[in-house]
This record gives C-alpha cells, structure tokens and sequence, in this order.
C-alpha cells in the first residue's frame, strides 16, 4: 500500500523512567515498610476472623450504618476473613510496584505455521500409518467398526432410560373428578359458597383423604383459584356461565404460559396477573388473555355444590392445565 | 552457598531429574506478559472460579441435596413446623447455624456474579479490540462455551436451595423443556422423573452442578489458559510495539506478584461483599411450592435477558393435526438466544471471510479504528440492554411509576428499533474519532492558549503531540475492501455471484474509514 511506505515511523519504545525507590535507599526502605504493614493488617483480618469465630455468638444484632440490623458473628467473621485476604493481595502487589524490576522486557514471537518440511513428514507419517493399519484397504473391518462405535454411543441413551417414566396422558389430567370437593390450601376445609365475600378469593385444591399425602406434583396441577363476582359481571356464553356457581367462578391457578402460580388478582378491574412474564387474564371473560405472552386461557373448572352445599367440581378440567406441549390438541 | 539455597537446589535437582522440568521452566519464568488493566478482566472471572470451588466445597459439608419432605426445626423461628424439602432446610441450617455458612453462601453466590460479569466484561474487551482475531479463534469459541456453561451453572446453582423465588425459575425451565417439539414432554419427564417438581430433580441439579460442570470448566479453562501462555498475548498498540514481539513484564517475579496479589484482592473483595450484602435471602422467600409465588420474581442478572424477552414475546401459538407448538416460548427462550450465541461464536471467522484476512494478528485494534466491528458490537449490547430492561419490567414500573404496558411497548419496538441505530451512532463515532485523531496528529494539541495577532484575530496556539503518540494514533493498517469481480478475465461469470456480492458489500463497509495521517501529510502542513 502506498501510505505505508510514507506513514509515520515507529519511534521504537520510550526510555525508561526511574522510580524512587530505583535510585534512592531511602525511599526503598519506606516502601518496603509499607508492603510490610500491609502483610501485617492481613494478618490483623485473620485475627479477628479466628476471634469472631470463637467469641461472637451467633445470634447478636446489632444496628449498623447503613446495613440495617446486622448479624455481628456474620459481619466480623467476614470483614476479617476480607481484610486477611485483601490486603495479603494489595502487599504484594505493591510490592512489585514499587521494589521488584519494572524494566519492561522485550520478547519475540514465532509464527505458529509449522515449516514446510515438518508439515509433509507429519501427513506422511500419518498416511504411513494408515496404511499400516490397513484402513483404506480392510473396508470389511472399517465398517464394521463404524456400525460398532455407532451402536456403543446408543447404549448411553438406552441406559438413562430410567431417569423418568414415559409422559403417557399424564400432562392432560389433574385429580379433579366430577363431585371432588374444593379445599382450602392450606388447611384443607371444604368450602361452601357462603365462605367466599364477592371480592374474596380463595387458593383451593381437591380434597384428599385424611392423612393421606399430597405431591407437590400434584398441587402443580391442581391448584385451583377461587373468586367470587357479582353474578351480572360475568361476561359469559351459556355454558361456562353453568360452570360458574352464584358468582363464584374457579380457574386453574397454573398459568398456561409457563407454569407459574397466577396468584395477583386486581380487585378493581377483575384482572389475573402472572408475576413471571405479565400474562394478564380477565376474570369476567373467562381468563381470556388481554395482555403478555400467554396465548391460551387458564382452563377453567366447572363447579357446583353436593348435598351438603360444600363447592365441588362438576366434572375434571375439559382440557390439559399449565403450559404447552406438543402432544396437547387445542 | 547459604543452607537454604542448598536445599532448593537439593530439590529442584531431584524434581529435574525425575522429570526434565529446568528447561521448561527456565523458558517459561522469563516468560513475557504485556501490561493493561483490562487484561485483568479474564483474571477476575479465573479467580472468581477458584473462589466458586473453595465456597462451594465448604457448602457441600451441609447441604442435603434432597427433595425429601421435613418438618422444619431449626434456629428460623418464622418457618418453624413449616413442611419443606431437605434441601431448602439444609440451607436454612448453613445460614442460621454453622458458623460461617451464611457467609459461606453469600460469597458463593456473590462469586458467582461476579464470575459472569467478569466473562461478560473480558468478552467484550477481547470483542472491542479484535483480539479473537487469528490464531486465536479457538479460544474464542472456548470462551462463548465457557460463558453458555456459566449461565446454566449459574442457574442450576441458586435453583439448588429449593425456595419459591427458583423453584419458580425452575418451573419456567421446565415449560421451555416441555414446549420443544415431538421430545418436549419426553425430555421433560426424563429431566424430572415425572410430572414436575417431583423428587428427583434437586438431586440430578446437584451432582450436574458440582460435579459435570465444574468438571468441564476446568478442562476448559485449562485449554483457555494454555492457548494464551502458548500464542502469548496480545497487546495493544504503542511505540516499540509490533506484531513480532512481546512487550511487558516476565513471569517471574512481577507478574507472580502481581497476579497471585490480585488473586487474593479479587478474594478479599468477594469476602468484603459476602460480609456486608445480603444476597438470595431465601429465609425470606419461603420453601417451592408449585401453588405459590412472590410478587417481583427475578431470576440473576445473567438470565434477566433471556426473561426479558420471552416477556415481550407476542402470543404466538399454532395448534395442527392435534398439536402445540408455543413460539411464545421457542423463539425468546431457544430459537433467538440459539442465534445469538451460534453467531457470536462464528463471527471470528465471518469477519476473516468479509474483509479476506488470513494472516496472525497480535497487536490490538483500537475499536474506533475497526468501525463496523465496534458498531455490530454496541448493536448486540443495545439487543440485550433492552431485553434485560424488559426482564425487569414489574421492578421498573413499580420504581418509575410506569405501566408494564408503556415498558413492553416500549421493549418490543425497541428491541427492533434501537439496536440498528445504535449501530448507524457507533459507526459515525468511531469515524469521527478517527478524524479526530487525523487532526490531532496533523495540527496538534489544542492548549487553550489564545493569541491575538497583529492584525487584531485571535488563535489558539497548537502544540505538536509527541512521537509517540503520533505513532500510536497512526500505527493501524488501512485495507481497502476486496475486490470480487462478477465476472473472471474471458467474461464468464462466476458462480455463487449472491455470495460475492454479499460479501463485496460487506467488504466494503467494513472498509470504511477516514484516511490516517502520513508522513507525506505532515510534510504538507509544515511547507505552510
């Protein structure tokens, strides 16, 4: 290129500087003293590590600027254990600064291709090689090794095969049935309609026998949000007004996003808010999706009430609850 | 000879003899390492790991990987008699009763910020100034795979306690699982031994999280680091500085100092932070339960990108021949962040392709020099910056006063709009700069000093800069873009003429730049 025959020229690397402490015994000797107090508040920091783990108890608060209410076993233990490692580094380091060579040093690089004639040895070698193993030549054994190595990399597949149970229609049911009844969570109490104020809502799963225990898979499934409205609010076709009981309307509380608890509901505008990504749905309109990345409504439960006027569901939930999945239909 | 340097040398005999390590050694003591504070970046992510191993073997002596349910009894007397799994209760215990445990814990996850951040950070330093360049893409890519290691590490890690904030993060994970097609489910199922959260996930999480992945970190950093002492490192430009050699310090003794002091910094600051900040304070989130959830659920900053997006994402659903496909879900949670990661790991060698660059480069670029490059880089930034704004909608709208809606609108067109001119301002910056620097070596330092000549103007008087630094300001080359002809010599065109021409395109606004002074120039000026 033309410009780089005239460009500027390279000056080559500026001279040295001298430091004080190069020249001057004095000012070595005040360094050295400072790298020594250094190594010597490390040494103060484990002190007070060792002591706060021995005579601090653990459940001493006290009030600290701008901490707040502090734990002093857990604020000393740490602040020694810092200063015992910061200041170890900040020694040595001005150590080096100040007292060890700062000549800087030239070194020179090699350029990675290899020489010519090593390049030509290494792919004879490689290909002598080869032929001594009789690669090119034994296509019987060549692949039969492949099918062999191929088949050995399947077998960790078929191993791990227990790490779970086939899905089989597991994603598409809860265990609502028709006649299970509502249960506060916690506390497990069945419910009747009256317990609900319109405004109220209550977190419910189905009933269980007593004593008997509940997954956490199962709560993940069946976790069922009860609000009470205003019958006339409601904002529904015939049918899913039938699923509704004197106001009291229950949706799956597993969003059918990602799975999250929708657990914020907003009084004034009747919304169900999921904290994770926003999906917000309408309670009046049936859980319909009026903003965020949900595409799908919460699946609602139809309920009703049994002979003893306890909420109960009147049939299981018509489609999967939760997030989506490629087996699911709609 | 003192008693002392007889027994070194009595040792290092023995070890020589038995291993031939003199000459290896006595090469490699000399060895020379260039000077810079942001070299120290890929420093702090190394010693953040050797603190993430030593915290996090300390946590191990406790922690009862288990999803078990217990009945809580411990020295935390608001979750008294609360059910939960071992492991939330394990934690409970590191925490409130082994004396140390919390900050134990506090250290390790503030390590683990501190970890991503620093590679984030080295990432960008080695992006900026070209230093992926050849013979040093390997590492690159060694590096992208060690940062994607670093997010799932980090992830696994704080979803180890089994408190409701990751518990929640962990049922998102799974939904991203379960939405992938034909597999999902399958895959989902096999993850967590069934239907989510049951019993098995935390411990598999846990021999992954300390046994794998630290595993495969540490083969990877051990290849990262012995590609760099190999190739040597690069440096940034200067006088005395050129692509044959090594300007800096030798191993041994400053740079063993100064490295091994700043281990202890890096260290002494994590433990300084582990002692004062309160992190993760999973006392107060509570035990998993797949029924509950806190308001404001973050995940760490490292995933807030990925969360912010899959936020913006419209409500895309296709339902055919019964089945879900969710690109709510694919495309913010996979399909985008595949993409991202895919091209910023190939980009050292799309880049050697556009500009037709085969030969080793040692010698940093100055990023305002290399615009293109230096503008695609603050593009993919403002990509992200937005994304992870959007991650924090539900924080930020309560803290501003704003509507999540105004935060997702403003995020979905942002996210299109302000990465393309973010990189339209970069590009003119570094071409200014540029001409900055092209006037700077031409007319000299400005010194504010102002003189009124006879004629009554006033000037402000130039001073010339330095050699040193006029050479530094001019030591870049200037390649003109390539030239692909559509047609060979008889006229014939070539094949694959889309590709060329792409490639000719992008050559040539790679190549773009504002001519550096030269000698010939200078010459010029002074004949004035």
């Amino acid at each position: 290129m033309s410009n780089e025959i005239e460009a500027i020229k390279d000056p080559g690397l500026p001279a040295h500087v001298h430091r004080r402490a190069d020249t001057d015994p004095k000012a070595a000797k005040k360094a050295e003293r400072q790298v020594a107090i250094l190594f010597l508040l490390s040494a103060l920091g484990t002190v007070t590590l060792i002591g706060s783990y021995i005579f601090i108890p653990q459940d001493v608060f006290f009030y600290f600027p701008v901490l707040g209410n502090t734990n002093a076993h857990q604020l000393f233990l740490g602040l020694g254990m810092a200063a015992s490692l910061f200041f170890i580094g900040m020694g040595a380091i001005h150590w080096a600064k100040t007292l060890m060579p700062d000549e800087e040093v030239i070194i020179q690089r090699h350029e990675f291709r290899s020489p010519d004639e090593d390049r030509a040895e290494f792919i004879k070698t490689v290909k002598e090689g080869a032929a001594a193993a009789g690669l090119g030549r034994r296509s019987l054994i060549k692949r039969s090794l492949g099918l062999s190595l191929g088949l050995v990399g399947l077998s960790p597949l078929i191993l791990l095969g227990d790490l779970g149970p086939l899905p089989g229609d597991e994603l598409s049911k809860t265990s609502w049935k028709a006649g299970t009844r509502l249960v506060t969570d916690p506390g497990d109490r069945p419910i009747r309609a009256e317990d609900l104020e319109v405004g109220a809502v209550a977190q419910t799963l189905p009933e269980i026998e007593p004593g008997a225990h509940r997954a956490l898979s199962d709560i993940g499934k069946d976790a069922v949000l009860l609000i009470r409205l205003r019958p006339e609010e409601f904002n529904l076709d015939a049918e899913r007004l039938s699923w509704t009981y004197e106001g009291i309307i229950a949706f799956s509380k597993i969003c059918s996003h990602m799975g999250c608890a929708v657990a914020l509901y907003e009084q004034q505008t009747k919304h169900l808010l999921c904290p994770c990504h926003q999906s917000t749905f309408d309670v009046t309109r049936a859980a319909k999706v009026i903003f965020g990345p949900s595409a799908r409504p919460l699946p609602q439960l139809a309920i009703t009430v049994d002979s003893e006027g306890y909420l109960v569901a009147q049939s299981p939930f018509n489609e999967p609850v939760g997030p989506s999945f490629w087996e699911r239909s709609s | 000879m003192t008693a002392r340097e007889k027994i070194a040398g009595s040792v290092a005999n023995y070890v020589d003899e038995r291993t031939g390590a003199a000459k290896w050694m006595k090469k490699n003591l000399t060895k020379v390492f260039p000077d810079h504070w942001s070299f120290l970046l890929g420093e702090i992510a190394l010693y953040s790991f050797v603190i993430l191993l030593l915290s996090g073997t300390f946590l191990t002596f406790w922690f009862d990987p288990s999803q078990r349910e217990v009945i809580y009894e411990g020295a935390y007397a608001p979750l008294e008699g609360l059910k939960m799994s071992a492991a939330y209760a394990s934690t409970l215990q590191i925490s409130f009763e082994v004396r140390g445990g919390l900050l134990m814990r506090q250290i390790h996850h503030w390590a683990a910020l501190i970890f991503m951040a620093a590679i984030v950070v080295h990432l960008m330093r080695v992006y900026f100034t070209g230093a992926f360049r050849k013979p040093r893409e390997f590492n690159w890519i060694i590096g992208v795979g060690l940062l994607t290691l670093g997010i799932v590490e980090g992830f696994l890690g704080y979803s180890l306690p089994d408190d409701l904030l990751s518990g929640t993060g962990v049922r998102i994970a799974e939904a991203i699982i379960q939405a992938l097609p034909l597999v999902g489910s399958y895959l989902a199922f096999f993850a967590f031994g069934g239907a989510f959260p049951g019993e098995a996930f935390i411990p598999r999480i846990y021999t992954v999280h300390v046994l794998l992945l630290p595993g495969a970190f540490l083969a990877l950093i051990t290849v990262h680091l012995m590609l760099v002492w190999y190739q040597k490192h690069t440096q940034y430009p200067g006088p005395g500085r050129t692509e044959k050699n090594v300007v800096g310090y030798p191993l041994m003794p400053v740079y063993m100092a100064k490295a091994g002091g700043f281990f202890f910094i890096v260290f002494g600051v994590t433990a300084f932070l582990g002692a004062v900040a309160s992190i993760n304070p999973i006392w107060l989130y509570g035990p998993y339960t797949p029924g509950q959830i806190s308001a404001g659920s973050q995940p760490d900053w490292y995933m807030g990108w990925l969360d912010g997006l899959v936020r913006m994402s419209p409500p895309l659903e296709s339902h055919f021949f019964g089945h879900t496909v969710s690109w709510n879900i694919l495309i913010p949670g996979l399909i985008v962040p595949g993409i991202l990661f895919t091209g910023m790991a190939l980009y050292p060698f799309i880049e050697s392709w556009i500009t037709g660059d085969k030969r080793e480069h040692h010698l940093l670029d100055r990023p305002r020099n290399v615009p293109n490059r230096t503008a695609l880089g603050v593009m993919s930034l403002t990509f992200m910056l937005v994304a992870l704004i959007n991650g924090g909608n539900d924080i930020i709208a309560t803290t501003f006063d704003l509507t999540i809606n105004q935060i997702m609108w403003f995020s979905r067109i942002g996210i299109l709009i302000l990465p393309p001119i973010a990189f339209v301002v970069t590009k003119r910056l570094c071409l200014s700069l540029q001409r900055a620097d092209r006037d700077l070596v031409l007319h000299g330092r400005e010194t504010g000093r102002l003189v009124m000549m006879e004629h009554g103007e006033f000037v402000e008087v130039h001073e010339p800069i330095s050699a040193e630094k006029a050479w530094l300001l001019t030591q870049h080359e200037q390649n003109p873009a390539l030239a692909l002809e559509e047609s060979d010599l008889r006229g014939v065109r070539r094949p694959g003429v889309l590709k060329n021409k792409l490639r000719a395109r992008m050559s040539k606004a790679h190549a773009v730049a504002i001519p550096k002074a030269t000698a010939a120039d200078l010459k010029e000026i002074e004949h004035h």
